[in-house]
Order: C-alpha cells, then sequence, then structure tokens
C-alpha cells in the first residue's frame, strides 16, 4: 500500500536514495549481525554500486550505517575519516556475484567481524531507499529492514516453532509475520520471523542457546 | 490510497473538501493513524524542506566531483533577467539550492526522490512566502502533493532507473503544480488540470546523468522542473483546461517509461552523459573523487 509518508519522504543525506540512503540501511543490517561495530568489513561491491558508487557516496553510507549512522545523519559525509578513529578496519572491492540479469544492480556483499562473531551479508537497493536482504551466511533469505526481525536455522524437529514463538511471547515480542521453508523433511529448518518490538540480545541469546538451534541472527528496523 | 486522481476530485467537490482534506483522510484510514498525527509528519518535513533551501541558497556548496555547486546563490545575487523581483526567479533558485545541497551529501526530503527533491520545497515554499501564507497552507499542499505521487507510483512510475527523468522530476512537477494551484485556492479539478498541464510538458524526459551521478543535468532539470510547475500553476488558475484527465497523462507517462530504452533511465548509456563533453567530465571527475578518496 503506498502510503503518503512514503512519497514525502524519507529525510536522508544527499545524493541517491538508492545509492546513498538504501546503502546506509544495508550497513546497519549488517551492523545488527555481529551486535554493534564490527572491528573489520570487507565489503564487495556489484554492479552500479561498483561502477557509481563512490560518486554517490556509498562507501561512506555503508561505513556509516556499519557504525550505526542512520540514513538522515550529516556525519556520513565524514564517514570514512569517523570509522580511522573508530578502528573500523574497513576495505572495499569491486565484485561481480552472478550475472546481470540475476543480481539486482545494487547489490553489495559484506563480511563483518567483531570479537568471536562475523557473518557474511548478501542484500540489494531496490530504489527509494528500500533495501533487501537476500542472503546471510550462504542461506537465502528476504529480509527488508522494515521490521525488526529474527532469523534462524534450526534443525526441523516437531514443536521447534512452538518453542521460539514462546520465547517471544515471555519478552512480551509481538510476530508480525514468520516464514518457515526447510529442504525437504528432516532437513534445516529456516526461520524468518518478523516482530513488532525490539527485541534485545537476551532473546536472541534464549534462542542460540536452544540446542537445535544452528544459529540465529536479530536485524532491525531500518526503514520505516 | 486513492488510484486515480480523478476519484479524489469527485469526493473531494461531492463533500466541498480540498484535495489535502481527502488525501490526509485516506492515508488515516489506510494506515490506522490519526490526521493531526500525519500533519505532524509532513510538519517535521517541511521544516527539513525549508532548511535545505536556506542552507542551498549561501551558495557555498559543491558536490563532490565538483560538477555542480554555487548556481542557487547567483540567481539570489547575479545580474537581473526578465523574471527579477518575481516568485518565479526565487523559485528558481530555491529549486537549485536544495539540489545542490543533495549533491553535496547534504540532508533533504527525498520528495518523490532524492534526484526530483528540488521542485516541491522550491514551489511551495517559494509561493508561500510571496503570499504570506503559514505552514499549515504548506502542510496541506504537501498531503495534496503526497496523492498525486501516490497515484504516479501507482500507475507510472517515481524511478529514473525505470521510467526516466519524466518519472522524477516529471512526477514532481505533477506533484508541485496540483499542490501549488490547490494552495493558491484553485478547486480540486483546477489542481487535476495543473497536474496534466506539468506532466505534458515533460512526457518523454530522459534520465541521463553524467557518470550516473545525481548531479549534471539533475540541478537544473529540478529548476526546469520547477518552471513548468509554476507555467501549469499560472495556466490552470487562469481557468485553462487540458482536455486529457490527469490520470491519462500519468498513465501515459508510465508507457512511455515502460519503451524507453535503457539508455535513457539513469545508466549514463545515453542522452547528455554519452556527449563527447558528458563523457570526458564523467571520466576526469570520477578519478578525481577517487584520489581524492571522495
Amino acid at each position: 500500500m503506498v502510503s503518503l509518508l512514503d512519497i514525502i519522504g524519507p529525510v536522508m543525506v544527499g545524493p541517491s536514495s538508492s545509492h546513498t540512503a538504501g546503502a546506509c540501511r544495508l550497513g546497519l543490517l549488517a551492523r545488527c549481525l555481529v551486535g554493534g561495530t564490527p572491528e573489520r568489513a570487507r565489503v564487495e561491491l556489484h554492479g552500479s554500486f561498483a561502477r557509481t558508487g563512490e560518486g554517490h557516496g556509498t562507501d561512506k553510507a555503508i561505513v556509516g550505517g556499519l557504525m550505526g549512522f542512520r540514513p538522515d545523519d550529516e556525519r556520513i559525509r565524514d564517514a570514512l575519516g569517523i570509522a580511522e578513529r573508530e578502528a573500523l578496519d574497513y576495505r572495499f572491492e569491486k565484485t561481480t556475484l552472478g550475472e546481470e540479469n540475476e543480481v539486482h544492480p545494487n547489490t553489495v556483499r559484506i563480511t563483518v567481524e567483531r570479537g568471536d562473531r562475523s557473518a557474511v551479508m548478501v542484500g540489494s537497493s531496490l530504489g527509494a531507499g528500500r533495501v533487501l536482504v537476500t542472503e546471510i551466511d550462504g542461506y537465502p533469505v528476504e529480509v527488508t529492514g522494515s521490521y525488526h526481525t529474527i532469523v534462524l536455522v534450526a534443525e526441523d524437529i516437531p514443536g521447534s516453532v512452538a518453542r521460539i514463538a514462546t520465547i517471544l511471547s515471555e519478552d512480551g515480542i509481538n510476530i508480525a509475520t514468520l516464514r518457515l521453508t526447510r529442504k525437504g523433511r528432516g532437513g534445516d529448518a529456516f526461520m524468518v520471523i518478523e516482530v513488532d518490538e525490539q527485541p534485545d540480545e537476551k532473546v536472541r541469546a534464549d534462542i542460540r542457546t536452544l540446542p537445535w538451534v544452528r544459529w540465529a541472527f536479530r536485524l532491525d528496523k531500518v526503514s520505516a | 490510497m486513492y488510484h486515480a486522481l480523478a476519484d479524489a476530485i469527485r469526493d473531494a467537490e461531492a463533500s466541498g473538501k480540498t484535495l489535502a482534506q481527502v488525501a490526509l483522510e485516506a492515508e488515516s484510514r489506510d494506515q490506522g493513524r490519526p490526521v493531526a498525527e500525519i500533519r505532524d509528519a509532513l510538519g517535521r518535513a517541511l521544516v527539513i524542506m525549508r532548511g535545505a533551501v536556506s542552507r542551498g541558497l549561501t551558495g557555498d556548496l559543491y558536490s563532490a566531483s565538483g560538477l555542480v555547486g554555487g548556481d542557487a546563490a547567483k540567481l539570489r545575487t547575479g545580474p537581473a533577467g526578465p523574471m527579477s523581483g518575481t516568485p518565479f526567479r526565487d523559485v528558481l533558485a530555491r529549486a537549485l539550492a536544495v539540489q545542490e545541497v543533495n549533491a553535496a551529501m547534504g540532508v533533504i526530503v527525498a520528495a518523490p526522490t532524492a534526484g526530483g527533491a528540488g521542485v516541491l520545497p522550491a514551489v511551495l515554499t517559494g509561493l508561500a512566502d510571496a503570499r504570506g501564507l503559514g505552514d499549515d497552507a504548506v502542510i496541506d499542499a504537501l498531503a495534496t502533493a503526497g496523492l498525486i505521487g501516490a497515484v504516479v507510483a501507482q500507475r507510472a512510475s517515481l524511478s529514473g532507473a525505470e521510467g526516466g527523468c519524466q518519472a522524477e522530476t516529471g512526477a514532481a512537477a505533477g506533484m508541485a503544480a496540483g499542490a501549488g494551484t490547490e494552495m493558491l485556492g484553485g478547486s480540486p479539478s483546477q489542481a487535476g488540470h495543473a497536474v496534466a498541464l506539468a506532466q505534458q510538458g515533460t512526457l518523454g524526459l530522459v534520465c541521463d546523468p553524467l557518470g550516473g551521478l545525481v548531479e549534471l543535468p539533475c540541478v537544473f532539470r529540478n529548476a526546469t522542473g520547477a518552471a513548468i510547475a509554476m507555467a501549469a500553476i499560472e495556466m490552470a488558475l487562469a481557468g485553462i483546461t487540458f482536455a486529457i484527465p490527469a490520470d491519462e497523462v500519468i498513465d501515459t507517462m508510465g508507457e512511455i517509461g515502460r519503451s524507453m530504452d535503457v539508455r535513457y533511465r539513469e545508466t549514463a548509456g545515453g542522452g547528455l552523459a554519452a556527449t563527447p563533453t558528458g563523457r570526458r567530465l564523467a571520466r576526469e571527475r570520477l578519478f578525481q573523487i577517487k584520489r581524492s578518496g571522495g
């Protein structure tokens, strides 16, 4: 549904909603995967991101997002300098992540490390600041950043959805959408859960410690 | 939100309301939020828009490539032209100002997009200031503009990569024309004619930025887009009607966009970007950005 406030907005640092605001949101989402500003980040730009990203400040926007800056934060302009002072060791590369007609032209693969945590995320900037995370640690996902989201991979056992729903409800978190996919009966079950309230780190830790959960990530809402 | 401007105009005229009122009521129903809250959000957008206008008019902003900047202030301090002393010249200055802020990584409201962000604040704040209208009138106008933009988004496109510049500064001109007409006292149907008059003047406009950067010609397309909006407002308020309804003009924009060659959709493969000078400037400037680390 189109909203007036989507048309008159977002408020953002220029010059491009896709190459700057969307890029910043992808940085924010990658930051979530390691629970804070990473110590090291490898950013691989594909397609139009690689070709015209520097002129659009895509590099500054992604690094700004990794440090927790929102798309309307004027510090994005100086993000590369701030990153050096904050000891965020970043590296940009240009790459090809697939055929032109298969991969969105504004796509990036971000590898982040913080303490003992690390993650690899692939995401695209779809235009007008909207983003889509398509892959986390090699698993295909669809995370838009329009909701707080929990992503997890678990063994396909009976009652797994109920157990996780219980953990969320104990923390007063309401589920907006839940998508469950699996590779086959008894194979890995993959859950993307969009929730209304922001889950804290404890919720992720509670889910993570279930013996049949292989991994779990928590991504913040980064879009209106 | 309405899918056809004709439906919004019909609802407004049947109930003696403005397009702004029916737009706010529709948004309130769709989103389950009170009208006052939506107006507050539009008010916050207006503060950012006014900030970008002021910042850009100081004239000391330049883009990372150095291709654009410093031109908004020339309309304030430069030699006179035939439009000197009129709101028209001030509106042009404001459109350049916001887009120069955008190119210099300043804060703007993407309305409808970042690349077309100069038109709406230029026309609406320029006219409101010239007529002594307060912020409430401009907030209503932003609601009307949002309605028009939502119709364009559903029937055609608001993306230069999909529909060329007619979908960005063209759509912005249509939004500003309809909203400005209503803000100055025009009826809902006059606002509809203003949308059609502005949008018809931008049909076929390609998106051909040098080096793919939102700089040249984007900054100037915002000024000429604002000029087209001003012309449409002037004609609609004089009682001029356009025979093809706004919805059909918008559909035409979508149809032209879909058949537009990919070279003219933000890829820097055609148009001004592909001229000998365009190619040379893009090569030099991109190299400069890279060398200076942005």
